[in-house]
């Protein structure tokens, strides 16, 4: 199972709190995919602003980046620059 | 020893100390000539016939409600062609999002370019005009009456926070607070980053720091100001050619914003005079098209500074109250960091981005970073360098260099102890990868400037910072021509260097002289998509797509020498720019202009193109060392010293490089001593020009040095990281600490300007 963590007020808006979950998925899509089952809702707000970690590494606009049963998974705010 | 194996022996490759041939190489800039003889074409230089000039008419006040707009008398004045408010543009809902660099709303996006029903600051375009020449559109702008209800307005956020503040949109209701608002509020969103058990951490420390500091918004202070022009026809296509961050940005945000089709607009870039992300949005553009419709006739739109200044993105100013747990070795153990961001009139201050910053930089089991996302009647903010860092390493750094002089540690030393390392979990959630934070504190310590003795009323200063550095979506073509040189192509404005960069990337693929390449900036119409200059992406994400279509290329020619010498592609290796034979006892090469030469023969044009969406861009960090002087007389202070280190991964053309560490450093000290936004009691700016906004110019700062220190990124082909966003980070809190020291006092309020200073040292 992947460590999924959201971001607090992602959390709070939609997961009741919970920033950290345990899910098991190939990629960004069905984390999203299960998310959205379990909190209604949040696959809008997570497709539309948001950025991911895998494993340390940050993805843009996050779709089908791969995910591994081990893997950590962050959500971010989608990250900007000058 | 015969013909061919001489020829062999010749293309071996002779490379320089980093191991590369041109990577690493400081060659002349491409467009160098063009700019210093006055041919480039910048955004005011386009002119086309029958052109007609935009003028715009803003609010005078920071809050009103617009009852009405009467166009009548400017539309009956001779020479006006046409006259559009926000009446002409599409109304866009709340759902009209786009992503991109960074998310937008378009209904926003729309209302900060024309106000629709109130105008949330003072120069808020509330309609325009366009006429035959200059003189008559600005008659036939004042010809237009507008009736306003003027609103109590609100500048501060902390000010706007307060319950009875003048809410600017009825419709804002805090996201990220539980339970949800039913009343509309300034706070658009709460923004919360946790590691560790903060309270637990606190709990531990031997010794805790607490302050507060405060930072005003500032502007890019970009020399060219903001110009377009636009050319319609009756088929409903439009041509822009302006001045932006972003061709392929204009063209999407435009087609959104008039509500057109995006094969409809093509954008031609025009060289650019500075951005450093306020150039990542449009204010004209929209505007010159829908006056281009209406008129029938080209549109040339240009802002003064005092427009610049009144209605485009300066960066956020803020609040910052910070405290850090350490135990007596230095080891911080807590840290937590609230902040209140002045969004300006729309949502989307980097509030979230300085609280994922602010601890960045090192390991801190237990932190917490707060950050509110705050509207207020000033002009939307607007990305600028590392958006919302340095504002949070503002207040971290100075905190750090309060607890060294508690703990009584070197301030290098007590960062090193706590510095971010790979592996080390990021405040804001995921393991760093390979980074180079420490081997710039290991630079700092050991250059000459840390040991320099200071004089009386000096002191020094010393902060870093981070930034995470992006890649996206990036296309390149290269394409070969019958004498060997090679044509660049990608679609991405200039603006710290990228031509220089295209160029010697594709030179070190190919193997050629870097004089034989030719990068070219191209249009909408000519290059596939690419996100916009910004993010310091473009050396990383761009250069990585150059460099797949170069590897395309030499596969080409690789066959085409195989053709010619009628072996297999395998036993052809491509070696310092020439193809070589590599089968047995057929030792021989072709250049690469010998193949280009008969490429007409051996199966047409050799070109390569790449498009993707290119990830693993390296987070960047930087160290900076600050001596100033105080005058006790005056509270002037000034620079004598200051060095710039940064991880740059690797330094494609070094003198860029160190004009990105000089340049974000030089933006930085003003913004920690001169610049901020003078407002009047009515919200009306008081300072839109150069003369009273006073950024630094040659002769108040100091030859700035720079330390390059390169850890590549692994993730790149020349181990590139983005470099122009990390600058600008540490210079606030490095000036702040440096003149806190000269002054005997902390001085936790930017700008630190010469009244400010002399109080806190009277006060003492």
């Amino acid at each position: 199972m992947a460590k999924v963590v959201l971001q607090a007020d992602v959390a709070r808006d939609f997961a009741g709190g919970q920033t950290e979950h345990e899910i098991l998925a190939d990629n960004i899509r069905q984390v999203i995919k299960q998310l959205e089952v379990a909190f209604p809702g949040i696959a809008q707000r997570l497709s539309e602003r948001t950025a991911v970690a895998v494993d340390g590494e940050i993805f843009q606009d996050p779709f089908l980046q791969s995910v591994q049963p081990h893997s950590e998974v962050y959500f971010l705010p989608m990250i900007d620059g000058g | 020893m015969g013909k061919e194996e001489t020829q062999f022996d010749k293309t071996k490759p002779s490379v320089n100390s980093n191991g590369y041939r041109v990577v690493g190489t400081r060659p002349i800039r491409p467009d160098g000539i063009e700019k210093v003889t006055g041919r480039a074409n910048f955004g005011a230089d386009c002119n086309l016939p029958g052109m007609l000039t935009g003028c715009i008419v803003r609010s005078p006040h920071a809050h009103a409600k617009i009852l009405s707009i009467d166009t009548s008398k400017a539309m009956k004045l001779a020479g006006v062609k046409a006259v559009v408010t926000a009446a002409d543009f599409p109304e866009l809902s709340p759902k009209h999002r786009g992503a991109g660099e960074s998310p937008v709303s378009f209904r926003d996006m729309s209302r900060n370019i024309m106000a629709r029903d109130k105008a949330l600051y003072d120069g808020h375009a509330v309609a325009a005009v366009a006429a035959t020449t200059p003189a008559i559109a600005q008659a036939a702008a004042a010809l237009i009456e507008v009736k306003y209800k003027v609103l109590p307005h609100v500048l501060d956020a902390r000010e706007a926070m307060k319950p009875k503040a003048p809410v600017l949109h009825d419709d804002i209701f805090t996201k990220g607070v539980d339970p949800k608002p039913s009343k509309a509020s300034n706070v658009a969103q709460r923004y919360e980053f946790s590691l560790g058990d903060i309270d637990a951490g606190f709990a531990s420390a031997d010794v805790t720091v607490e302050h507060d500091f405060t930072s005003q918004c500032v502007h890019q202070g970009y020399i060219e100001p903001h110009a377009c022009v636009a050319s319609t026809t009756e088929d409903g296509m439009a041509t822009v050619w302006a001045s932006s961050q972003g061709q392929f940005m204009v063209r999407n945000y435009c087609a959104t914003v008039c509500g057109m089709d995006i094969s409809k607009i093509r954008v031609l870039p025009a060289e650019i005079g500075g951005g450093f992300g306020g150039k990542t949005v449009v204010y004209l553009e929209p505007i010159a098209i829908l006056l281009s419709k209406k008129s029938g006739k080209p549109i040339k739109i240009v802002m003064n500074r005092e427009d610049v200044f009144r209605a485009t993105g300066p960066t956020s100013g803020g609040h910052a109250w910070v405290r850090i747990g350490a135990k007596k070795d230095g080891t911080m153990v807590a840290g937590e960091l609230v902040m209140e961001y002045e969004a300006g009139a729309f949502p989307g201050s980097p509030v979230h981005l300085g609280c994922m910053t602010g601890f960045a930089p090192y390991t801190i089991a237990n932190s917490k970073s707060v950050g509110f996302d705050v509207v207020v009647n000033r002009p939307k903010a607007a990305a600028y360098r590392a958006p919302g860092a340095p504002i949070a390493a503002f207040a971290v750094e100075s905190a750090i260099d309060i607890l060294a002089k508690k703990l009584e540690m070197d301030p290098i030393a007590l960062r090193e102890k706590n510095a971010a390392r790979e592996g080390t979990q990021a405040a804001y959630g995921p393991k760093f990868q390979k980074i180079g934070f420490i081997e710039t504190l290991e630079a700092a310590k050991n250059h000459p400037h840390y040991s320099i003795p200071l004089g009386p009323n000096q002191g020094r200063g010393v902060a870093s910072g981070f930034w995470f550095n992006i890649g996206g979506e990036s296309s390149a073509a290269v394409h070969v021509n019958e004498d060997g040189t090679v044509d660049v192509v990608t679609a991405n404005p200039d603006i710290g260097g990228s031509r220089a960069s295209m160029g010697i990337m594709a030179a070190e693929v190919l193997g050629i002289d870097v004089s034989r390449v030719k990068p070219i900036v191209a249009d909408t119409a000519s290059s596939a998509y690419s996100m916009l200059t910004g993010g310091s992406r473009v050396t990383f994400a761009v250069g990585q797509a150059v460099c797949l279509a170069c590897d395309q290329v030499v596969a080409q020619l690789c066959e085409r020498a195989a053709k010619i010498w009628d072996i297999e592609v395998s036993d052809v290796e491509w070696l310092a720019g020439s193809a070589v034979n590599r089968k047995s006892g057929k030792a021989g090469s072709l250049s690469l202009a010998e193949i280009a030469n008969v490429a007409g023969k051996t199966g047409g044009p050799i070109s390569g193109q790449s498009s993707s969406d290119v990830q693993g861009a390296g987070p960047g960090f930087g160290t900076h060392i600050c001596d100033v002087e105080v005058d006790p007389e005056t509270g002037r202070t000034t620079v004598i010293r200051y060095t710039a280190i940064q991880d740059v991964g690797t330094a494609i053309h070094p003198s860029y490089v160190e004009g990105q560490l000089q340049g974000g450093a030089a933006q930085g000290v003003g913004w920690a001593l001169n610049e901020e936004y003078i407002y009047d009691d009515l919200g009306r700016l008081q300072n839109g020009g150069f003369l009273d906004y006073r950024v630094p110019v040659a002769s108040d700062l100091p030859m700035i040095d720079t330390v390059l220190v390169e850890v590549p990124n692994p993730n790149h082909r020349f181990g590139v990281r983005g470099v122009g966003e990390v600058p600008i980070v540490p210079p606030l809190a490095a000036v702040a600490n440096a003149v806190s020291a000269a002054a005997g006092t902390r001085m936790a309020d930017l700008p630190i300007s010469p009244p400010k200073l002399l109080a806190a040292m009277d006060a003492k």
